[in-house]
């Protein structure tokens, strides 16, 4: 049984762990605004520049012979999976169902470590699976809370590199898709090469490039990909902020119950003392007589 | 005179939206001066000053563009660049840092080292950003 000042101790340092999961909560849940509203911000632009590419595919695809690389589907040699994890845990199980998916994914489709690389973002990652001897080719860890295009830009020209040097055929993303506030679902798209571009957009328009189809591709298709790439970090960074919040919340109702326990068994041991100090005073004064 | 709805959209947001009369790019392939009811168009841009004339000729904003392309469709005219600034919102100090680190990168490089092509770009986007900023507002009274 542990004393009274053992148990007093014990609430106050989880008085302290309650605040500070608190205030993490708070943060997280201020960063989250700021993270949806960039994708807000983006999505304005990534469904323009998908309209634009939707209407060169669904146009290209009839008939004429120019095949972009990107475009293209050559055999797969190589597949690249880009993981999105992040820097710090205390997200809850937002990085291992990324890293156990991953895992799985990569022994069941793969028999040897020259069919994959990774590509990972976060500290998390790299840890991983650096630790497990997995094939990192590229890595990111100084990925900021508060994203722009301009801190992504390099990363995605060095991953869209990689694939026109043919060190790898295909390019998986997967990372946590933000549902809401309290969910989050595991997304895994093919990003190279491009595929699923027509749009169900009904209004089709004919148009003229200039100077012509081949060079319109050229300017387009990177800039369409490294949009997808930041998009996907944007949305797994609202979805990194979304499970940090739950996480939190969830410990400080913890950390709650804990005092609340904690609480009843000082007063349970308050009371054994003072039922004793009388128990011991009434036994002493029926000796006395 | 006739006006067409013109967005400029970076991956930051809109950064211009408005109704104007003529829009005049640089593509890759040459000047553009896009008029209301133009044939639809898809054009990739250079790292250029573009101009958007109004309804009455005075007035002109400017905004630099940072590549991307235009496209041009039958009531619309959307211009989507990985990074856009509007005269006004131009950090000068900035861009003349920008560009004065490039002048150095690319002093120190060779023509076919890496980040040679980056540095070129960085000072192209600099100088453009020094002279958009520099750009004299006031209309000649004609």
């Amino acid at each position: 049984m542990p004393s009274m000042r053992d148990i007093k101790e014990k609430i106050a340092s989880t008085k302290q762990m309650r605040k500070i999961t608190k205030a993490m909560q708070m943060v997280a849940a201020a960063k989250l605004n700021r993270a949806q509203a960039t994708a807000e911000n983006y999505s304005a632009y990534a469904d323009k520049l998908r309209e634009v590419v939707a209407s060169i595919a669904s146009t290209s695809s009839t008939g004429s012979s120019s095949k972009h690389p990107m475009l293209a589907t050559r055999p797969v040699k190589k597949t690249a999976y880009l993981v999105v994890t992040e820097n710090r845990g205390l997200a809850g199980a937002y990085d291992s169902t990324v890293l156990k998916y991953t895992q799985n994914l990569i022994q069941e489709k793969h028999a040897s470590k020259d069919q994959y690389v990774i590509i990972v973002t976060g500290k998390v990652g790299l840890n991983f699976f650096e630790k497990r001897g997995y094939p990192v080719t590229l890595s990111k860890t100084d990925i900021p809370d508060d994203l722009s295009f301009d801190d992504v830009l390099d990363f995605a020209k060095q991953i869209l590199a990689l694939f026109d040097t043919k060190k790898f055929d295909e390019l998986h993303l997967i990372y946590n898709h933000f549902v809401n506030a309290i969910s989050q679902t595991l997304v895994d798209k093919q990003l190279l090469p491009l595929k699923d571009l027509e749009s169900e957009s009904a209004a089709k328009v004919n148009y003229v490039y200039e100077p012509d189809e081949d060079e319109v591709l050229e300017t387009l298709l990177p800039l369409y990909a490294e949009g997808q790439i930041y998009g996907a970090l944007l949305d797994a960074k609202a979805a990194e902020q979304a499970a940090r919040m739950s996480a939190m919340r969830s410990a400080s109702d913890n950390a709650s119950d804990i005092i609340d326990h904690l609480s009843l068994s000082y007063n349970r041991a308050r009371q054994a003392a003072i039922t004793q100090e009388i128990t011991e005073i009434v036994g002493g004064a029926a000796a006395l007589e | 005179m006739s006006t067409v709805h013109t967005d400029i959209v970076t991956p930051a947001g809109k950064v211009y939206e408005g109704d104007v009369h003529m829009v005049c790019v640089r593509s890759k392939s040459g000047e553009l001066g896009i008029l209301p009811h133009h044939l639809p168009i898809v054009a990739p841009l250079e790292i250029a000053l573009v101009r958007l004339k109004h309804e009455d000729e005075k007035i002109v904003d400017y905004v630099a563009v940072h590549g991307g392309f235009i496209q041009v469709s039958r009531s619309t005219i959307t211009i989507l660049s990985e990074a856009a600034e509007k005269r006004a919102d131009i950090d000068v100090e900035r861009a003349k840092k920008a560009k004065a680190e490039a002048e150095v990168q690319l002093s120190t490089l060779h023509e076919t080292s890496d980040g040679y092509a980056e540095a070129l770009l960085k000072l192209e986007r600099s100088e453009l950003r020094i002279a958009t900023a520099a750009i004299d507002d006031s209309v000649p009274e004609a």
